[in-house]
């Protein structure tokens, strides 16, 4: 069967089987268990109503129990096993045999590069293109521009930067726009930007903030158009400039509009993979977690250490995902 | 306020300088690849993508036709070899469709730029060449000299921009393409549509019930989700990628599909139940009292209304499964590579070609074509759901 017959197939299935499902179970609930007539209607139609959410809540509870709430306790089994003595229990062997090896100590060094200039980055540039875009009449077009990367996927934007990034050999015109500046800024030769150590850490970080930025200006630029007219005006009576009334008074009232946007970026950060797999493969020391357990996984095989490094971006993400329940909870009160 | 105003504008002059430096250098490595998927191999190789924007100056050679079979004899010995180099040399098809402009020529390649267009060159002892800008030549001189292979010219020209749509009809449609990028885009397509659908509809009764109806254990189950929306999917893998083999599902779409789904509903949960909380409860409630069941309510009222924030959720869920890689990597292509995806595609593609940027440029940007076209015509519920799923 052709993939596209195949596609049209379970677009049929599963959508008939949803509709069926929901139009079916709520039928028999209503008809057959708790039919809401004969001596017993008032206590039925309680009943009924006292599963009927459960049935629409059914599908969906099973998928998330599924495919994310028992991986990561199934992770974390996987963890504290070695598949090659038949999956038995080894404490935490695979923690310390990764805490042996440098390329992981890289890849959290790295990481921890990565946290500490995206999500800061990004909400400088989203900050700075809202408040300039929000200001002139060409500022949804310019809004759209910065924004587009977003619709770009991981490896589009690898692909496109690393035309930015090529280098040729010094007696050739350059192609890499890069290259081209920094010769014409008299720079001796060509420069291979994604092998040099470090730096090159930094060109890939680049990428990412290209892509988060326009998330960011979108956030912020709706936040600051929240912002009380008169708090500004009164700023302006009292003579404050445009830098003391973009930073004394508007930025503090968006504070928590900020704290959400640098979380969000803070979590794609933790799992950035494509970037890193697509343009260096973690070589020339920019390895980073995800991309370290993706090798072990897939690569070495190792599942025991693979789903170690897994565990550990788990407990990175595990404060941010605290603080979230935290504050969603909050508000439902 | 004379004060202020004047500040204003000279802070708005540098607001526009800004903004403008601001989305060149947002745009600039995007234009860099679209320009240089309509440029041919040879143009990429010689010069930076820029470039292709203004007309190139750049350095040829040719050769005059063959003077055994083209050479005319004028009398008095004297023998004549005219042509048009462009035209000969096949860069253009006929006389009218020249492009290029000669700026300098020579004869020789040790004075490349020694004549001007029109002059002639005097090759010695009584043999003359002359060049015009278009490219036509003539070549005079005894017998002798006219012979065996032709003279060579060299040319410095100016060409207009060029660009071509070659490349696109090589990756796309050329069947002896071994990049099979045609075949990719169907796999993106048919991995895309059902794990877009699918959630969609499972999500929407969820978002219902935890929306609009009182049950024990609500605030839990929202708290739960709320969680669940940031757990990675790294730690997703091995376990699914385990219990789909030992179902029987093993690695193909069906597999690609479900776990779509499964990332997917966290945000596709949340986003519509903040939708469906703000809408107004009085058209619920009379309904409720006219009779109408918990099931009607859904499917005739609220489904309808909720449009904004499942079309939004839709644009979310095709972006993402469109450009993800990891997710078809695992559950997705097998060895045989035969359902591979566009963006496994790229990937191979940068390892194994690398420096056929004319290949990896257009391959990249039909695979992000669709994305943006979905962005900038549905741009406006793009916003509104990631205004509704971030700010709180």
């Amino acid at each position: 069967m052709s993939p596209i017959m195949q596609a049209a197939l379970t677009i049929l299935i599963g959508v008939g089987g949803c509709v069926g499902y929901f139009y079916l179970s709520n039928q028999f609930l209503d008809r057959v268990l708790y039919p809401a007539k004969g001596q017993n209607a008032g206590r039925n139609i309680n009943r009924a109503n006292a599963i009927r959410p459960w049935l629409f809540l059914f599908p969906a509870i099973f998928a998330l129990t599924l495919y994310l709430a028992y991986p990561v306790f199934e992770t974390l089994r996987l963890s504290l096993t070695d598949r090659s003595l038949g999956g038995a229990f080894v404490g935490l062997d695979n923690y310390t045999q990764m805490a042996h090896d440098p390329k992981f100590w890289e890849a959290l060094r790295n990481n921890f590069l990565w946290l500490l200039i995206v999500p800061a980055a990004s909400t400088a540039f989203g900050l700075l293109a809202a408040q300039l875009t929000d200001r002139i009449s060409w500022g949804n077009i310019a809004k759209s521009l910065i924004f587009m990367p977003m619709a770009i996927s991981f490896v589009g934007a690898a692909v496109i930067f690393k035309l930015v990034y090529d280098a040729r050999p010094e007696d050739v015109a350059q192609i890499g726009i890069l290259n081209a500046v920094y010769l014409q800024l008299g720079g001796d030769s060509p420069i291979t930007w994604l092998t040099v150590p470090f730096w090159n850490n930094i060109f890939l970080i680049i990428v990412l903030i290209w892509i988060q930025t326009g998330f960011a200006m979108v956030i912020l630029s709706a936040a600051l158009r929240g912002i009380p007219e008169e708090t500004i005006e009164a700023a302006i009576v009292d003579g404050a400039n445009p830098f003391q009334i973009f930073f004394k008074i508007k930025v503090p009232q968006i504070a928590g509009t900020i704290v959400v946007v640098w979380t969000t970026i803070t979590i794609v950060v933790l799992k950035v993979f494509d970037i890193v797999f697509a343009m260096t493969n973690g070589q020339w020391e920019t390895q980073v977690l995800a991309n370290y357990m993706y090798d072990k996984l897939f690569r070495a095989n190792d599942w025991g250490v693979g789903s170690a490094a897994a565990m550990v971006i788990m407990i990175l993400v595990l404060p941010i995902l605290v603080w979230n329940v935290y504050n969603a909870r909050r508000e439902m009160r | 306020m004379d004060h202020i105003a004047g500040r204003k504008s000279g802070l708005s002059w540098a607001v526009h300088f800004s903004a403008m430096a601001l989305v060149i250098v947002w745009v600039l490595p995007t234009l860099g690849l679209l320009v240089s998927s309509f440029r041919t191999t040879d143009q990429i190789r010689s010069s930076g993508w820029w470039a292709a924007l203004f007309p190139a100056v750049q350095n040829e050679t040719y050769r005059t036709a063959d003077p055994d079979e083209a050479r005319v004899d004028l009398g008095d010995g004297v023998f004549l070899v005219a042509g048009n180099i462009f035209v000969e040399s096949g860069a253009a098809a006929n006389l009218d469709d020249i492009a290029k402009e000669i700026m300098a020529w020579g004869a020789s390649s040790r004075a490349i730029d020694a004549y001007q267009p029109d002059e002639v060159a005097d090759l010695g002892e009584g043999e003359t060449l002359s060049v015009t800008a278009r490219g036509d030549y003539e070549w005079r001189g005894t017998a002798d000299q006219i012979e065996g292979r032709g003279a060579r010219i060299f040319v410095t020209v100016s060409a207009p921009p060029d660009f071509t749509i070659g490349n696109y009809r090589n990756v796309l449609f050329d069947p002896s393409n071994r990049e099979g990028m045609s075949k990719a885009f169907f796999n993106t397509l048919t991995v895309t549509i059902p794990a877009t659908i699918i959630p969609i509809l499972i999500a929407a009764f969820a978002a219902y019930a935890l929306a609009w109806m009182e049950f024990p254990g609500r605030a839990l189950l929202i708290a739960a989700i709320v969680g669940l929306l940031v757990v990675p999917l790294q730690l997703a893998l091995i376990p699914l990628l385990k219990l789909h083999n030992d179902i029987g599902i093993g690695k193909g779409y069906l597999g690609v599909w479900l776990a779509h789904t499964g990332f997917g509903l966290p945000l596709a949960i949340y986003l519509l139940r903040n939708y469906m909380v703000g809408l107004p409860r009085e058209v619920i409630e009379n309904a409720r009292v006219d009779g109408a069941s918990e099931f009607q309510i859904f499917t005739r009222i609220i489904l309808p209304l909720s449009f904004p924030a499942l079309a939004s959720f839709a644009i979310f869920q095709f972006l993402w499964t469109w450009n993800d890689l990891l997710v078809a990597m695992v559950f997705l292509i097998d060895s045989s590579g035969e359902t591979t995806v566009m963006t496994r595609q790229l990937v191979e593609m940068m390892g194994t070609r690398g420096g056929d940027w004319e290949i990896l440029a257009t391959s990249a940007f039909v695979s992000i074509a669709v994305p943006l076209v979905v962005f900038f015509s549905l741009q406006r519920y793009l916003v509104r759901g990631l205004l509704a799923g971030s700010v709180k």
